[in-house]
């Protein structure tokens, strides 16, 4: 019986990288919260974690820069949020309360992940060394 | 590695805040630079915040960080006071006064030392994470 690495991890690995995306868009976020007409941006886990995991990255490979670009744009499930309240003064969005909460769970959840994988690399090695 | 952006973002929003802080200082240290034109006179400056777009368009990068465009000189009109005694008043015995609110410098350096407070807690917390992932499987 072989060990498949893509079975034994599931979908962690996949996980963990739609959560490194989803901390760089809060850090943006955050970044930003001062930018006059900055609009926050979210991420739809679902749809983002649902793509990295069927790898719907298809597109045609360029050779030369006079090929057209016939990448297919599929927008990783990022959209922009609903603001809580209707106008700030200067047209930006960001509730920093808001992102930094966010950034924290999803900090938390991001290493709840790595435990996981952290686990499942332990039984990988305690079944290849049998136990010693 | 988009852990890696989080870095460089935060560091945008680290120096976009401390060019604010920069224009804070001496907006409140010029408050009461006196002087006997309007020419001369010292203006309370601020940066001007923007998302760096056109990396954003370059690559399909939804996450952005922020620039500074510009620091611009407020048009709030100068305050003008009436001391013929003073030794900068002018021929009509007149000073002029620079058009810093330090109250709204001040809260403004608050909320910048808080942004750039965030952002520096932001990197930090990305480098756990990023340790934690470097030492994935080891015993």
């Amino acid at each position: 019986m072989a060990i498949s690495f893509e079975k034994a991890f599931g979908i962690h690995p996949q996980s963990l990288q739609v959560r490194a995306k989803r901390a760089e868009v809060i850090a943006s976020n955050i970044a930003n919260a001062d930018t006059p007409g900055y609009k926050a941006k979210g991420m739809d886990f679902k749809a983002a974690l649902a793509q990295a995991t069927s790898k719907q990255q298809s597109g045609m490979t360029r050779t030369n820069e006079k090929h057209f670009d016939v990448r297919m744009e599929l927008n990783n499930g990022v959209g922009y949020r609903v603001p809580d309240q209707p106008d700030t003064g200067d047209g930006n969005s960001v509730d920093v309360q808001v992102e930094r909460n966010l950034y924290l769970e999803n900090s938390m959840e991001y290493q709840a992940s790595l435990q996981f994988l952290n686990g499942k690399i332990k039984g990988l090695r305690k079944a290849i060394t049998g136990g010693q | 590695m988009s852990l890696f952006n989080v870095f460089s973002i935060s560091g945008t929003g680290m120096s976009a805040q401390s060019v604010r802080l920069n224009t804070t200082a001496s907006n409140i240290a010029n408050a009461d630079s006196v002087s006997s034109s309007v020419d001369q006179t010292y203006r309370a400056r601020h940066p001007v915040f923007a998302a760096e777009m056109q990396k954003a368009a370059a690559g399909q990068n939804e996450s952005v960080g922020v620039q500074v465009l510009g620091v611009v000189e407020s048009n709030k009109p100068l305050n003008v006071e009436y001391a013929p005694d003073h030794p900068m008043a002018d021929g009509e015995g007149y000073i002029y006064k620079p058009n810093v609110n330090v109250i709204e410098e001040m809260t403004n350096m608050i909320s910048a030392s808080r942004s750039y407070q965030t952002n520096v807690q932001l990197a930090e917390s990305a480098k756990n994470m990023l340790n934690k992932t470097l030492t994935l499987g080891q015993r």
